[in-house]
């Protein structure tokens, strides 16, 4: 037995759709498998996992705030993808978006001002920005893989913030603890319905950077550029575009979007910084992204999807006493089906039994 | 024994993963496939490892099923891209995430657990080698595995009849299926090799290394290797010296930090990090001898026509 593909004419547009709902729909029966594995009830395990958070007000506020980050680094991360550049340090380059952010109320933690607030966030953008054009300048300059080494930047970046907070930035009246000072309120992101949760304005931003990307790769020349470079760095260079140019703008958009999102996740949930940030927002971003297919409006769906995972995994590790990797887990999974079953846009996949083919072979000859 | 023969024992045991690791990676970029997932396969392969040498009691137990997971693990990701044409970059990072996972999840009993060191094995007569004995023969069996495979690998890709067809394969997929060489299975057994060696380069990590399980301890060895064999212009000699440079460097850091150096710790862990993109930049510069060395179907799908 053996599987053969073949080459659809054009994309199926049908299976555009149904794929990311069939990979979904595989992940949950491969999750309830597992959790049977584990000892415990398939139905009422997935329940929990999946359908709890969805119930309560409060929950659906957490889910906005884990979908914001990843929504956002997600969609930086699809313009990326697309022109065909491999950033895969988001979450380097969110770190150090938190640091460069918390500069201002860290170390002038006497300013208060309503200016705070945005200062913060361009100098988190731009950090995250700087961060990626690190990758950026070593592959146009010095032809390196930017895979490679935007992930190396990534361990690097976690053990500077790590230094900064059991060292220079260490609170002064925090009993030794290693985190920095508490910001204070001018630089708190605001909620945004502060009456029923926390959910902030890191969440508006994602929004509005789907929305901004998703014009952009429709209807501006520099979308047509992105995918056209994407496609074939050919047919780019006939006409008359820049993959140079494009690995540099891909790689700050994204490391800027990244950025953002690292210092409206400090400013916004934790309120200081300390020596983890991020439950690897900027590694599943990349999830989200092709679970989205690179697509900005999917990737909002997507990252409400992903959020889930996270907060469905804090709740069972409550409720079912089951273990927090477990999010991980479904994570991968739902990269491994979204990546398969996105086959069937553009193959047909034949499923071809040997004996059959014998005997047509037999018949021919 | 002296304090540089220490240094040096402990340089080898943190390079020989490496190696092992970024062998199988050459093996299966020489094949034309380029797969991110070895620190998955890693980290997959030491806790197999770790926890197949407690159940059983014997550490070899423990090396054998390290192996068997990475190649098991591996072929998942070999069904995807070479199967199912899935994009290489992607797959690779889901084996990677899911491997991360996994390992936490089946491991997650196994933290505290006290392991069981692989035993050297002293050769006979070499091993009395003032200095040098100590150091090369009287290590544990993954070591002389590293060695084996360095020359047995270096003997098959560029002495061998199988091993010019992988090459011709890794370098013209399509002129090679026209010729009638199975590409794709060639790429699936140079897949599994890939994973078997980097399942034995994590069971080095939890049966030599630091014989216990914690969580994530591969701590980004897997990329390493991948860089190593950018580094080592997809040769195997060049590889092992890459290798022990890099084990070098790591062991540098904590021998820094254990003596004093006034710099702060954070700064020294971070230095392999540091080194592997200096490493990368020295060695990419020159596009057109990069060109020459890199396998020219590296991570382009191949969807054989019938």
């Amino acid at each position: 037995m053996r599987i053969e593909l073949e080459r659809r004419p054009r994309q199926s547009a049908l299976f555009a759709i149904i794929s990311p709902l069939l990979a979904l729909a595989l992940t949950v029966f491969f999750g309830g498998i597992m959790f049977a594995l584990l000892g415990k009830d398939p139905v009422s395990a997935l329940y929990s996992f999946f359908i709890e958070p969805l119930l309560e007000v409060w929950s659906l506020h957490e889910l906005a705030i884990k979908a914001g980050p990843l929504i956002l680094i997600a969609v930086g991360l699809s313009v990326c993808y697309r022109s065909n550049n491999w950033n895969i340090g988001a979450e380097g380059q969110f770190t150090v978006g938190a640091i460069t952010g918390s500069i201002l109320p860290i170390i002038f933690y006497e300013w208060h001002s309503p200016l705070l607030l945005p200062l913060m966030m361009v100098m988190g953008a731009l950090g995250g920005a700087v961060y990626a054009g690190i990758p950026a300048l070593l592959k146009t300059r010095f032809n390196t893989n930017e895979i490679l080494t935007s992930l190396m930047l990534v361990y690097i970046a976690q053990l500077f913030l790590d230094w900064l907070v059991r060292g220079a930035w260490r609170d002064p009246g925090g009993y030794n603890f290693p985190q920095s000072r508490s910001f204070v309120s001018e630089a708190v992101l605001p909620e945004i319905l502060s009456s029923s949760g926390r959910a902030h304005w890191g969440f508006a931003f994602a929004l509005v950077a789907a929305v901004a990307v998703w014009f952009m790769m429709r209807y501006t020349l520099k979308g047509f550029q992105v995918v056209v470079l994407g496609q074939s760095e050919r047919a780019g260079r006939f006409a008359g575009f820049s993959a140079r140019g494009m690995v540099w703008f891909s790689m700050l958009f994204s490391g800027a979007l990244a950025g953002l999102a690292g210092i409206s996740e400090v400013s916004g949930s934790i309120g200081h910084l300390q020596p983890s940030i991020s439950p690897g927002y900027g590694f599943t971003a990349i999830i989200v992204a092709f679970l989205g297919r690179l697509n900005p409006l999917g990737i909002v769906a997507s990252g409400l999807v992903l959020a889930l995972t996270y907060l469905g995994g804090e709740g069972a590790q409550l409720s079912i006493g089951v273990s927090d990797k477990v999010t991980r887990v479904f994570q991968g999974l739902l990269l491994f089906f979204v990546l398969s079953c996105d086959t069937l846009i553009l193959y047909k996949v034949r499923i071809v039994f040997d004996r059959a083919r014998k005997l047509a072979g037999r018949s021919v000859s | 024994m002296m304090i540089v023969e220490a240094i040096l024992l402990t340089v080898i045991t943190a390079s020989t993963p490496l190696v092992i690791a970024a062998l199988g990676e050459l093996v299966t970029e020489r094949s034309g496939v380029l797969n991110l997932g070895v620190e998955g396969m890693m980290i997959i392969g030491a806790v197999c490892a770790f926890a197949a040498a407690q159940v059983s009691g014997s550490p070899f137990m423990g090396v054998l099923a390290g192996v068997a997971a990475g190649a098991a693990f591996s072929l998942l990701f070999g069904f995807l891209t070479l199967t199912l044409v899935a994009n290489q970059v992607a797959t690779g990072l889901a084996l990677t995430i899911l491997g991360l996972g996994v390992s936490g999840m089946v491991g997650e009993s196994l933290v505290g657990v006290p392991g069981v060191k692989l035993a050297p094995i002293a050769i006979p007569v070499l091993a009395d080698i003032p200095v040098l004995g100590p150091l090369f023969f009287k290590q544990d069996i993954i070591f002389y595995l590293s060695i084996a495979l360095v020359i047995g690998v270096n003997w098959f890709l560029f002495k061998s009849r199988a091993g010019l067809k992988l090459r011709a394969i890794g370098d013209s997929h399509g002129s090679a299926h026209t010729l009638g060489l199975p590409v794709i299975r060639t790429r699936y057994l140079a897949v599994m090799f890939g994973g078997a060696c980097a399942g034995l380069a994590g069971a080095q990590l939890s049966l030599v290394y630091t014989p216990q399980w914690v969580e994530n301890m591969s701590a980004g060895r897997g990329w390493i290797a991948l860089a190593l064999v950018v580094f080592a212009a997809w040769r195997p000699w060049r590889l092992l010296a890459g290798g022990y440079l890099f084990g070098a460097v790591t062991i540098g850091q904590l021998h820094a930090q254990a003596f004093g150096i006034a710099l702060p710790s954070q700064f020294l862990s971070a230095l392999p990090y540091a080194a592997t993109i200096v490493v990368l930049i020295i060695i990419s510069h020159n596009r057109r001898t990069t060109l020459i060395n890199t396998p020219a179907s590296l991570g382009k799908p191949f969807v054989p026509d019938r």
